[in-house]
C-alpha cells in the first residue's frame, strides 16, 4: 500500500513519540492480556518519554517497573507469552540487547521451531537505536540487523508518525515474537496518523513515501524523512522515489523491486553499520530478482563500519544524513 | 490435590511407578544412544528419580515446568507419554517436537512441560515468566524452574529469582544439586557449603534436602506451592541427589571413583522407596518386580515405535519458523529444497 493511501482516513498530527504512545495505550486499551515491562517504564515514564503517563493511566500491573536485569525480563517475558500473555519489553537502549542476548537467541527466536510450532511467543520488544544526540558509543548502537539476520524473530523500523503508531500495534497483536526499532532521533518529528483503532502497518509492507522515475532510495526511520527531503531539493533535476521498507524481517522485496525495475537506480540508506547487513541484504534481493533493471551499481549510505564517537563533529562525521543520501544520488543519475 | 498424593497408597504406588518409569526409559535411550540410533547427545537422569517425580507430584496437574538439558525425568514425572518422547529423541515425525527438538528440546506446553533446555541455567527466566502469566491472570497455578548445581553459577538464574522474589511471583526453583556440572565438582564452582543459602539474599526460604528421598522432596514442594499459593512469593529447594551414569552418554568419568558412586547408590531412590512400601506391607518384592517388568516391556514398545514410526519429511524443515510464515522462507526454500522445490530451483 502507498503511504498516500494509507492516510486517506481520518488524521490526526502528532510527533512519533506520541504515535508510539498512542498506538500502546489503544492496545493496553484493547486487550487485558497486554502490559508493559521494562526499566522506568512507569513512573518515570521511560528514559525518552514514550510511555509517560500510561502508569497513571492503567497502573503498576501493566505499566511494570523491572529491575535492571535484561536478561532476567528478557527471559521471564518470553516465558510468559508462551503461557498465556502479551507481554510487550521495552529494552531502554538497543545497546544493551547483547545482556539479554541469550534469553533473545536460544529461547524467544527457536522455541515455536524447536517444539514443532507448539508453543506461540505473542512478544513485543521495543528498542531504541542511533545516533545523532551525543550519547557516544554504548548508547548510540544500531543493531537491528542482529534481529533481522536472527531467523525466528521479526523486526520493524518505523520512519514516520504513522507507521510508529501501526507498526507498534501490529506487532503486539502478531502472535510472533517483534521487535519494533525506535530511532530516538525522530522522537519529536510530527506527521499524521490516522486516529482508527484498527489502524494497523501489516508486518512486511513497504510504504512508497513518494514516487519517482529516476532513482529509488530506500531509506530506514531518520533517513527516511532526510531522503524525502533530498528528493524534494532536487525536484526538476532527478525525480526521486522513496520508499521506507517499514518492515525489515520479513522485507517487502516485491515493491522494492517493482520500484527498481522503474527506475534502475538504487540507493539504500539505514543508519546500520555498512559491513555484512541490511544494505547487503536489500542489494542482494534487488540483484537477484532485478539484475537486467539496473542502469547503475548500487549504491550504500550508512555508518562507516566505525562506533558512535562522541564529540559532535566526530559524530556527525560518520552518521550517515542527508548530504551522504545526496552524494550516492549523485554518483548514479 | 496435588498430582500425587503421596499419603495415599495409590500415590505411592504411582510415584513409584513413575521412578521406574525414569530409569527404564534412560536405561534404554543409553542403550540405543550406543547403538548409534539416537543422535545428538543424551543426558541421563538415572540416579536423580526421586528429585522430577517428588517434585511434580506435588504439583497440580496444570502447573508449569520449566527443564533442564536432563530433562527426560522431568518429563515423565510431568505425565508425558515415553512413547512420543522416545519418538522425539529418534527424531521422529511423531515426537512430542515432530522431531525438530531432540532430547534437549522435548516439550508439551499444553501439559505445563516448557521445555528441555540446551542453555545451562535458562529455564529459571522463564519460569519466573510462566509465574508472571499466572500471577497477572490470576489463576491457580505455579511454575517450577528446575536448574543444576552448575546453574546456580549463571546471572540470568540470579536475575530470574530476583524478579519473582521482588514481584512475589508463584515460582518454585528447584536446584539439583548432584555435585556436578561436567567434570567440576560443586565444591570448585561454589563457596557456599549450601547451595540454597543463596536464597537468602532475595529473602526467600531456601531448603536443603534429600534429593534421594521422594518424600522430602514432596514435602519441601508442597511447602513451596502453599507458600507460592498464598501469594508470598518463591522458594528455593536444593536437592542433594547424585547421576549414576556420565554427564551425557560416553563422559568416560575421569573426575570421580567408583567408590564415590557406590555410596551414592546405596541410597537408591527407587531401591529404598520400594523398601519403605514392603515395609509398610503395601507392595511386595514380586508385586515390584512384576511392576518393573511391566515398565521395561512398555519401553521396548516406545523404543519398537519410535524405530518404525515415520522420520519427518524433509519439507517440514521450513515449517514452524513463525505463526505467520515470513515470505522469505518459501523464497530460499524454493532454492535450498532437496526435492528440487515448487518452483524448480528458481528463486523467483
Ligand atoms: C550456557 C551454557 N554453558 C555451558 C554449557 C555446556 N554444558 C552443558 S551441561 C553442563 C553442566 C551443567 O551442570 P549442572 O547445571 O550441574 O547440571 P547437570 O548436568 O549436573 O545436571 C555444561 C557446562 C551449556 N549447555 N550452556
Ligand atoms: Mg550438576
Amino acid at each position: 500500500m502507498t503511504a498516500q493511501a494509507e492516510l486517506e482516513q481520518e488524521t490526526e498530527t502528532m510527533t512519533v513519540r506520541e504515535a508510539i504512545r498512542q498506538g500502546l495505550r489503544e492496545e493496553l486499551e484493547r486487550d487485558e492480556d497486554v502490559y508493559l515491562i521494562g526499566e522506568d517504564v512507569g513512573v518515570f515514564g521511560g528514559v525518552l518519554e514514550v510511555t509517560g503517563g500510561l502508569y497513571e493511566e492503567f497502573g503498576e500491573e501493566r505499566v511494570r517497573d523491572t529491575p535492571i536485569s535484561e536478561a532476567g525480563f528478557m527471559g521471564a517475558a518470553t516465558g510468559a507469552a508462551a503461557t498465556g500473555t502479551r507481554p510487550v519489553v521495552e529494552l531502554m537502549f538497543s545497546d544493551f540487547m547483547g545482556v539479554s542476548m541469550e534469553q533473545i537467541m536460544n529461547q524467544m527466536a527457536k522455541m515455536h521451531y524447536m517444539f514443532g510450532g507448539k508453543a506461540e511467543l505473542p512478544v513485543t520488544v521495543r528498542t531504541t537505536e542511533g545516533g545523532g544526540m551525543g550519547a557516544a558509543s554504548q548508547h548510540s548502537g544500531t543493531v537491528h540487523t542482529w534481529i533481522a539476520h536472527f531467523p525466528g524473530l521479526k523486526a520493524v523500523a518505523p520512519g514516520t508518525a504513522a507507521s510508529a503508531k501501526g507498526l507498534t500495534k501490529a506487532a503486539i497483536r502478531s502472535n510472533d515474537p517483534v521487535f519494533v526499532f525506535e530511532n530516538k532521533m525522530i522522537y519529536e518529528q510530527s506527521g499524521e496518523v490516522p486516529t482508527d483503532e484498527d489502524y494497523t502497518v501489516p508486518i512486511g509492507e513497504a510504504a512508497v513515501e513518494r514516487e519517482g522515475e529516476d532513482v529509488t532510495v530506500v531509506a530506514t526511520q531518520r533517513l527516511v524523512g532526510e531522503s524525502l527531503g533530498v528528493a524534494d531539493s532536487l525536484e526538476g533535476d532527478v525525480s526521486v522515489e522513496v520508499i521506507d521498507p517499514r518492515s525489515l524481517y520479513p522485507l517487502d522485496t516485491d515493491t522494492i523491486v517493482e520500484s527498481v525495475e522503474k527506475t534502475g537506480r538504487l540507493v539504500v540508506a539505514d543508519e546500520s553499520p555498512l559491513s555484512y547487513g541490511t544494505h547487503a541484504e536489500i542489494a542482494t534481493r534487488v540483484q537477484e530478482e532485478a539484475f537486467f533493471s539496473l542502469d547503475a551499481p548500487i549504491q550504500r549510505v550508512g555508518t562507516p563500519d566505525t562506533h558512535m564517537p562522541f564529540s559532535p563533529p566526530l559524530e556527525q562525521e560518520v552518521l550517515p544524513g542527508d548530504d551522504d543520501v545526496r552524494a550516492a544520488i549523485e554518483r548514479i543519475a | 490435590m496435588a498430582e500425587l498424593d503421596l499419603d495415599s497408597a495409590d500415590g505411592r504406588r504411582e510415584a513409584l511407578r513413575r521412578m521406574v518409569t525414569i530409569r527404564a526409559f534412560d536405561q534404554e535411550a543409553g542403550n540405543r544412544f550406543a547403538d548409534g540410533e539416537i543422535p545428538g547427545f543424551v543426558h541421563l537422569y538415572i540416579g536423580e528419580e526421586a528429585v522430577g517425580v517428588g517434585t511434580c507430584a506435588s504439583l497440580e496437574s496444570d502447573d508449569y515446568i520449566a527443564s533442564t538439558h536432563r530433562g527426560h525425568g522431568h518429563c515423565i514425572a510431568k505425565g508425558l507419554d515415553p512413547k512420543y518422547m522416545m519418538a522425539e529423541l529418534y527424531g521422529k515425525a511423531e515426537g512430542y517436537c515432530n522431531g525438530k527438538g531432540g532430547s534437549m528440546h522435548i516439550a508439551d506446553v499444553d501439559a505445563g512441560m516448557l521445555g528441555a533446555n540446551g542453555i545451562v541455567g535458562a529455564g529459571p527466566p522463564l519460569a519466573t515468566g510462566a509465574a508472571l502469566s499466572i500471577d497477572y491472570q490470576d489463576r491457580d497455578q505455579v511454575a517450577v524452574g528446575f536448574l543444576g548445581d552448575g546453574a546456580v553459577a549463571q546471572g540470568q538464574v540470579h536475575e530470574a529469582i530476583n524478579l519473582a522474589s521482588t514481584w512475589d511471583l508463584p515460582a518454585i526453583f528447584v536446584v539439583e544439586n548432584n555435585h556436578y556440572g561436567e567434570g567440576t565438582p560443586v565444591e570448585k564452582q561454589h563457596n557456599l557449603d549450601n547451595l540454597s543459602d543463596t536464597a537468602q539474599a532475595y529473602d526467600i526460604p531456601g531448603v536443603t534436602v534429600d534429593g534421594m528421598d521422594i518424600t522430602a522432596v514432596a514435602e519441601a514442594v508442597a511447602e513451596a506451592r502453599e507458600r507460592a499459593r498464598a501469594g508470598d512469593g518463591p522458594t528455593m529447594v536444593e536437592a542433594q541427589t547424585y547421576r549414576y551414569r556420565g554427564h551425557y552418554e560416553g563422559d568416560e568419568e575421569p573426575y570421580r571413583d567408583d567408590e564415590e558412586v557406590e555410596r551414592w547408590r546405596d541410597q537408591d531412590p527407587i531401591e529404598s522407596f520400594k523398601d519403605r512400601l514392603i515395609e509398610r506391607g503395601e507392595l511386595t518384592q514380586e508385586e515390584f518386580d512384576d511392576l518393573r517388568a511391566e515398565i521395561e516391556a512398555s519401553i521396548d514398545d516406545a523404543v519398537e515405535y519410535a524405530q518404525e514410526t515415520d522420520a519427518p519429511e524433509p519439507s517440514a524443515a521450513y515449517e514452524d519458523m513463525f505463526v505467520e510464515q515470513p515470505p522469505e522462507l518459501e523464497r530460499f526454500a524454493n532454492v535450498a529444497r532437496t526435492d528440487g522445490g515448487a518452483n524448480g530451483g528458481d528463486h523467483r
